[in-house]
């Protein structure tokens, strides 16, 4: 029925509680093309990270589904990576260990030892963190660590990288530092990315489309922004770019104006 | 080179040794003897004050086997039982050069002669009780070890598992292991029949009931550590599509190895307390035997030799520890805990 990338099909979602099925999701649906990047905006709670646990095939929907490059949804899996907030570094490995670990059990048929070693080491690259590579997570910092959970979830060759809320636990610079780099990486690869992002600025930067989505319970899509400013971007000079701003106030008045969050404390 | 022997000494728990090595290395003097006489000097001082208070109140005891023995009557004991076990063994020895020779002397005139050979069976001494001991602890919690890690694992990774078994450990947790002790005796006698047993009743008995006492700290800990695992790392095992086994190996037991640990510490200590008893109570060989025979044998060395097995069973059960806590070091992937 449709023939893009990645399609979220009327996708539910409920959750048994005691007091009754708790409906998180109602009927999200959503088409992104290959070499998308999109954020998923919204206030905490609104279910975005449930979305991107169904794409992850962490949950399962309630009706619907999502079908990604002609094949459906059903679990987890290495070509749907996830950059997960708090890192998720296995803490006992060091930092090329870690990488590895999604190298060797992705590839262990495809690539020879030597070009499995060379692969991790060109990802490490790609997030400039070569240096740390003998380190374990407990000894670099928390955007590094970031960094690394970046590179592990490139090094699978991801058909489409899960990022959820990736910078939100970082400092204002160290995050602009990590936009930086994912632009620069985006551009290299053109990867199909879905974020998750509470950070206005960030999704205008980084997005080609911003999906911002209503409040839960039986939260779903509400509108959804083209952000349509040339690439490459730079922070700088976007700070007094009109069109920028333009977008920044759209998403600022759909979250605080038409979707103000009830009972936003 | 002293930087390694620091280190060793550090992850040892030893960490006290370190300043003695940087005194003889050289590097600030003041400083070291400084650190010395703060980790060394105020402990050794407080051990002189014990002694000097066991002595002015031990003497003034008095029990139907004498006055209670204070430490210089303490370490005569120690001596007297060190000097019996060298003479022990060199009967021993004797007796098997004797054999030796009567043997030889046999063959030499009859090479068809069937020769004899006896085990010597002289009196235990301390030194044997004690391995006796070590040997009996090792082997319970080793025992109870292998049971423990895989249902603590399995109770850790399975909710169901771990509701239906959560009763039974809860109700046999609290247990000393000493009730066990008649049920266990009955049962290794009527199980365990052969002409020719590897192990002695005594041992399986003590041992067995070494194990039910051991169980249970490493199994709560270990589903404890396992249940705790991070959501997100189970999530990165999903992502990754990890067999079964792999999960487990590069997941699992890499993150509850420190919980793990912990609850072996425990089970080791709890075992050493419950193996002395057992042993008392039950006769069976070790230094809990040696403690019960000293008592009814009421001699007026008795009390001085309980006294010395009371010292060496908190010794043991300290290097016992420490061992534990070394391994623990070792195996930790989080350098930065702080374990004591």
């Amino acid at each position: 029925m449709s023939s893009s990338y990645l399609s979220i099909e009327q996708v539910s979602i409920e959750f048994p509680t005691p007091k009754g099925p708790f409906k998180a999701l109602d009927e999200v649906d959503l088409r992104i093309d290959k070499g998308e990047f999109i954020s998923l905006i919204g206030h905490s709670g609104c279910g975005k990270s449930t979305v991107l646990n169904i794409v992850a095939g962490l949950y399962e929907a309630t009706s619907g589904g999502v079908i990604l490059d002609g094949k459906e949804v059903s679990e987890p899996g290495p070509e749907r990576s996830v950059v997960f907030q708090n890192h998720s570094l296995l803490p006992w490995l060091t930092c090329y260990e870690n990488v590895k670990l999604a190298v060797d059990t992705v590839f262990t048929k495809t690539m020879n030892r030597r070009e499995r070693h060379d692969w991790i080491m060109h990802n490490l690259d790609l997030v400039h963190m070569t240096h740390a590579a003998r380190k374990r997570p407990s000894e670099i910092s928390g955007g590094m660590k970031q960094r690394i959970g970046i590179a592990r979830a490139l090094s699978m060759k991801p058909k489409v990288l899960l990022m959820d809320e990736p910078f939100g636990a970082l400092d204002a610079l160290t995050r602009s530092h990590l936009q930086d780099s994912l632009m620069e990486i985006q551009a290299d690869l053109n990867n199909t990315v879905i974020m998750i992002t509470h950070d206005v600025d960030e999704a205008v930067l980084l997005s080609d489309r911003i999906v911002m989505m209503t409040n839960g319970p039986e939260a779903t899509v509400g509108e959804i922004l083209n952000i349509e400013l040339p690439r490459p971007r730079h922070r700088l000079a976007l700070a007094d770019d009109p069109t920028y701003n333009h977008y920044r106030a759209q998403v600022l008045s759909f979250l605080h104006e038409r979707h103000s969050k009830p009972e936003a404390a | 080179m002293s930087t390694r022997i620091i280190n060793f000494f550090e992850s040892t728990g030893l960490s006290w040794l370190a300043p003695f090595v940087k005194l003889i290395t050289g590097d600030n003097r003041g400083q070291q003897l400084n650190i010395i006489f703060k980790s060394l000097g105020i402990p050794l001082v407080a051990f002189a004050l014990f002694l000097f208070f066991w002595d002015l109140s031990a003497s003034r005891v008095n029990t139907s086997l004498g006055t209670l023995p204070g430490p210089t009557q303490v370490m005569e004991q120690a001596q007297g039982l060190v000097v019996e076990h060298n003479a022990e063994k060199e009967k021993e020895e004797a007796f098997y050069e004797r054999q030796e020779k009567r043997n030889a002397a046999k063959l030499a005139k009859n090479p068809e002669a069937k020769v004899k050979w006896r085990n010597y069976n002289g009196r235990a001494t301390y030194v044997d009780q004690i391995w006796t001991s070590l040997y009996t602890v090792f082997t319970g919690f080793l025992l109870a070890s292998f049971i423990a890690i895989p249902i603590g694992i399995v109770c850790g990774l399975n909710q169901t598992v771990y509701s239906a078994l959560d009763p039974l450990i809860q109700i046999f947790k609290p247990v000393s292991p000493l009730a066990w002790l008649p049920i266990v005796t009955m049962v290794v006698s009527a199980v365990y029949v052969s002409d020719d047993p590897m192990f002695a009743k005594s041992f399986v008995t003590s041992a067995i009931t070494v194990t039910l006492c051991c169980l249970w700290p490493t199994l709560i800990n270990t589903a404890v550590g396992v249940g705790s695992i991070d959501k997100d790392l189970i999530n990165v095992s999903l992502v990754l599509r990890l067999s079964w086994f792999q999960k487990l190996t590069k997941v699992v037991l890499p993150s509850s190895i420190p919980m793990i640990f912990t609850g072996l510490r425990l089970s080791l200590g709890v075992g050493w307390m419950v193996l002395i008893a057992a042993e008392m109570l039950a006769q069976n060989p070790g230094l809990g035997k040696f403690v019960w025979d000293e008592f009814q044998n009421g001699s007026s060395n008795s009390l001085g030799r309980i006294m010395v097995a009371v010292l060496t069973i908190g010794f043991i059960g300290f290097i016992l520890d420490r061992l534990m806590l070394t391994l623990q070091r070792r195996v930790s992937w989080d350098k930065s805990a702080i374990l004591k």
